[in-house]
């Protein structure tokens, strides 16, 4: 399918070991975490540095080919899928951590190195890099910028566009530019770092990032709170927030989710509950106390049966390791498990829950929530099975309701996982046509060629899902 | 099309769909952290496996390359939250290939004297052994080695020529089957599965167990018609080999009266374990199968249970200690805290944990004859681990990962400073002193 003079390119800029293009190997390479979103690519490529990355870039130009960059395929919006077909880049080869500057209180990084041995690697020197996804053990830096991934300590810190600094980009015209630097404020021209930010590949790839560190916090607190109703949970959610107390992490595990993940994690988990709430907050010790007395005082006033806070560092781990498993750990209840990330402002949290229930019952399908509650970003799950035609068009219809209510209570379609293609339908609905196409002006801009990640974000037409 | 058509009515598509692709297995694949290659991870397996049952995909030799380049060492399974059972679909895929494969002549004799003439057959082990024993005793190991004979051998065939225990001279016929009695008071009646392998090359430490099982109170019976636990088949594609030894098994053991059923190889126990799926499909044989895995428990298991480290006193020279977790034990009978209680009431034993302990060594049956460039590979990013601790004793719990840790002490060049060993006979060294 790819010009053979294409290929034989690919081998002198990389080394023939590091093209790949047997049957198998694209199989291996045709998916992400997304269900019912599967494609072949034609080749996948490992390039060891930007100047690699560079000669593929001006190649894949010159060929028309498109090309995907892939860290771990932990994309839940099949933002990494080649649907598209053509070259798909990994980054394994550029896994390395280049620096961390106790001075700046920065840590410079390629693409490919795995979120959890960034993490790892700052806090024993008692720093930290709060982003904290799911995925973390797993996913890259690299596929976490192109996203701006968040994570359960979003509330309090925010999410990884608050901690990109800098960033070294290959563009789609095979330029290499560097934005940002180890800098407190830089206001030279346009903020092209942030763009970059949750571009989802579309705009160019990321070949090297300085991320922002911060003292780690001295002392941290996990409570967890029952409810024998989802909205007392969500009511609490706002009576935190508006007490003035930001808790590091507020998770909110519905009953269906709290049942899978005590299945599988063994927690203790109280799985004839309706809700609960995952708390922690860190920081000076005496604030930690402080806040978590006040935590819990409001959680008993509305409603919690009970609140207690894990005796010990390791059960706390446990609890917050049980939740980054929740939407792995209801694929147990069912062959296909789809996961949409609406966002609403975490005052309207109760009436969205409140909604969510109802489309379920509406459209008679099985749907479980869970999310970060603090930040109103929810993660309503549905369970099915993509064999019956019939329920995945209901669960299309569902989910289609559920963004519209979303946006309906000034929030939007994604908070964090991104448009991807699985999304890309429903992107007018919060940006407008004019932002849309704003937006397509940009890409047009970067790419006029339409290699990079193409029609992710803006494959409007598209509307069912695509089978291998 | 006959490859297709055997994996849809042997390998279950809701299996398959199960797995939601999040790639939490990722980080626990041992041939996906060396190779940082999706074909060599269970998530990218499952995907060919699924590709292959769908049509999607019609050469089969690169899939049924990375189904043989798994360890089998199942580490997917726990960190798995939607529950794939990707062992069992690794084990029908790779007896599928087998089946459809034209076998050369050679091969096929090869395969038939390894799964039918040797493993099965306990005589042709041990005078395998035996023989093994015989040059080793007799001068003719020193003379070939002397000689450079043994040059003429890959070069880890020649570390792991090294790194054999010395074979124990076989005295008397053993008894048609052995009751070993409990010293004191009899707390439970167990059977002892025997093993190939530790039965023969590690005899030592089959006494060692029921040494140790007598002082915890144990009554222990040793079926004499029991058989190879069928592992290596089952692992290899040799399905209905290891089905003939299962239900062999299950008759030997059936005539005992047993509270359970004692086994000191990791590997093995997690095939006897699984023999109720093995012979989920078997009317006559599924319901015995499960009685018999329901009894099936790991030496330090029953140890731990009957408080064998409380009431006795273990001691040991001051010595670094640590610990390589048998794979199989680790992830499909889930032991992993017992053999570590066991070390930590030891005293003069300074435990410290390895890093990534829990991740496989290389050896995973016979992986290290049939993949020796990635079992080395494995096992040399092992060995750095096991060098951090400073030990200078390193424990398994079964008897492939043992030969596998000696054989990486060996290619360290460590063999004087550095001792593996199999716990049953650490602790037994522990109440002895």
């Amino acid at each position: 399918m790819l010009p053979t003079d294409f290929i034989e390119n690919l081998y002198e800029i990389v080394g023939e070991s590091h093209v790949n293009h047997s049957e198998s190997s694209r199989l291996a390479y045709s998916f992400d975490a997304t269900p019912n979103f599967q494609a072949m690519p034609d080749i996948v490529v490992s390039p060891a540095n930007a100047e690699e990355i560079q000669q593929i870039v001006r190649a894949c130009n010159e060929y028309q080919v498109p090309i995907v960059p892939r860290g771990s395929g932990t994309n839940l919006a099949a933002g990494t899928t080649p649907t598209q077909g053509g070259l798909v880049l990994l980054f394994h080869r550029m896994n390395q951590i280049l620096e961390i500057d106790e001075e700046n209180l920065t840590a410079t990084v390629q693409p490919g190195v795995i979120t959890q041995t960034i993490i790892d690697a700052v806090e024993e020197k008692n720093l930290f890099y709060p982003p904290d996804p799911s995925s973390m053990k797993i996913s890259t830096i690299g596929g976490n910028i192109s996203e701006n991934s968040g994570g359960l300590r979003g509330l309090k810190y925010g999410v990884t566009k608050d901690y990109i600094l800098g960033l070294q980009i290959v563009l789609p015209n095979g330029d290499l530019i560097n934005t940002g630097g180890k800098l407190a404020k830089d206001v030279a021209g346009y903020d092209l770092t942030k763009l970059y930010v949750g571009a989802e590949g579309t705009l160019g790839i990321v070949t090297e990032a300085t991320l922002k560190l911060i003292p780690k916090p001295s002392s941290k607190k996990t409570l967890l709170a029952v409810y024998d109703s989802m909205e007392r949970a969500a009511e609490t959610v706002s009576a935190i927030i508006s007490d003035r107390i930001i808790p590091a992490t507020l998770e909110f595990i519905d009953q269906p989710t709290i049942r899978a993940v005590e299945d599988y994690a063994h927690v203790g988990l109280p799985t004839e509950a309706e809700a609960v709430l995952l708390i922690e907050q860190d920081g000076p010790e005496e604030v930690v106390l402080a806040d978590m007395e006040k935590i819990e005082l409001l959680c008993k006033e509305h409603g919690a049966l009970q609140a207690q806070t894990a005796a010990s560092e390791i059960e706390a781990e446990a609890l917050r390791s049980a939740r980054r498993t929740a939407l792995s750990a209801l694929a147990r209840l069912s062959p296909t498990t789809i996961l949409e990330d609406a966002t609403v402002p975490r005052s309207e949290i109760a009436a969205m829950v409140r909604a969510i229930n109802e489309i379920a019952d509406k459209f008679n399908v099985r749907i479980a929530t869970f999310g970060h509650a603090g930040d109103g970003n929810l993660h309503p799950t549905c369970t099915t099975d993509a064999r019956d035609e019939d329920e995945l068009e209901r669960v299309e219809q569902a989910f289609e309701e559920i963004f519209a209510h979303a946006i309906k209570l000034g929030g939007t379609i994604t908070g964090e996982h991104g448009v991807g293609e699985m999304k890309s339908p429903y992107l007018a609905w919060k940006v407008g046509e004019e932002g849309l196409a704003i937006m397509k002006t940009l890409k047009q801009s970067f790419d006029p060629n339409n290699i990079m990640n193409p029609r992710k974000m803006f494959a409007k037409e598209t509307r069912k899902r695509i089978v291998l | 099309m006959t490859i297709q058509k055997d994996f849809q009515d042997r390998i279950g598509e809701d299996e398959l769909l199960n797995c939601m692709r999040c790639g939490f297995c990722l980080p626990a694949c041992p041939t996906y952290v060396e190779t940082q290659d999706e074909v060599h991870s269970p998530r990218g397996r499952i995907a060919l496996m699924k590709a292959v049952r769908d049509g999607d995909i019609h050469s089969y030799e690169e899939v049924e390359h990375s189904l043989e380049v798994c360890l089998g060492c199942r580490a997917c399974e726990p960190a798995c939250p939607a529950g794939v059972n990707y062992g069992h679909m690794l084990e029908e895929a790779r007896a599928i290939f087998q089946e459809n494969k034209e076998h050369s002549a050679k091969e096929k004799l090869t395969r038939k004297t390894v799964f039918e003439g040797m493993f099965p057959n306990q005589k042709r082990m041990e005078q395998a052994t035996s023989l093994l024993g015989f040059y080793q005793r007799s001068g003719l190991q020193k003379t070939t080695r002397k000689l450079g004979f043994m040059k003429l051998f890959p070069r880890h065939m020649q570390q792991m020529e090294r790194v054999l225990p010395k074979v124990p001279k076989k005295s008397g016929k053993r008894k048609a089957e052995a009751i070993f009695p409990a010293e004191g008071e009899t707390k439970a009646t167990v059977a002892m599965f025997r093993g190939c392998l530790m039965d023969t090359l590690f005899q030592e430490t089959n006494r060692s167990t029921i040494k140790l099982l007598q002082k915890a109170g144990c009554e222990i019976v040793v079926p004499d018609s029991q058989n190879c636990c069928g592992a290596l088949h089952g692992h290899s594609g040799e399905k209905s080999g290891s089905i003939d030894l299962a239900k062999k098994n299950i008759e030997a053991f059936e005539k005992v009266e047993a509270d359970y059923i004692i086994t000191n190889a990791g590997g093995c126990g997690a095939f006897l374990h699984d023999y109720k799926h093995l012979l989920k499909n078997d009317s006559e044989w599924s319901g015995r199968a499960q009685e018999f895995s329901d009894k099936i428990v790991d030496f330090t298991s029953i140890l731990v249970k009957l408080k064998f480290h409380e009431e006795h006193s273990l001691n040991v020279d001051e010595q670094i200690v640590t610990y390589q977790d048998s794979c199989h034990l680790r992830n499909v009978q889930g032991v992993s805290l017992q053999p570590r209680q066991l070390i930590l009431s030891t005293e003069g034993a300074n435990y410290q944990e390895m890093k990534d302990a829990d991740q496989c060594c290389g050896s995973a049956g016979i992986y290290n004859l049939t993949q020796p460039e990635m079992s080395m590979q494995i096992l040399d990013h092992k060995m750095e681990k096991a060098k951090a601790t400073n030990a200078t004793t390193i424990l398994t719990t079964n008897p492939g990962c043992l030969l596998q840790m000696k054989l990486g002490i060996e290619r360290e060049g460590l063999t004087n400073e550095v001792r593996a060993m199999h716990l049953a006979d650490f602790l037994l060294e522990a109440i002895e002193v």
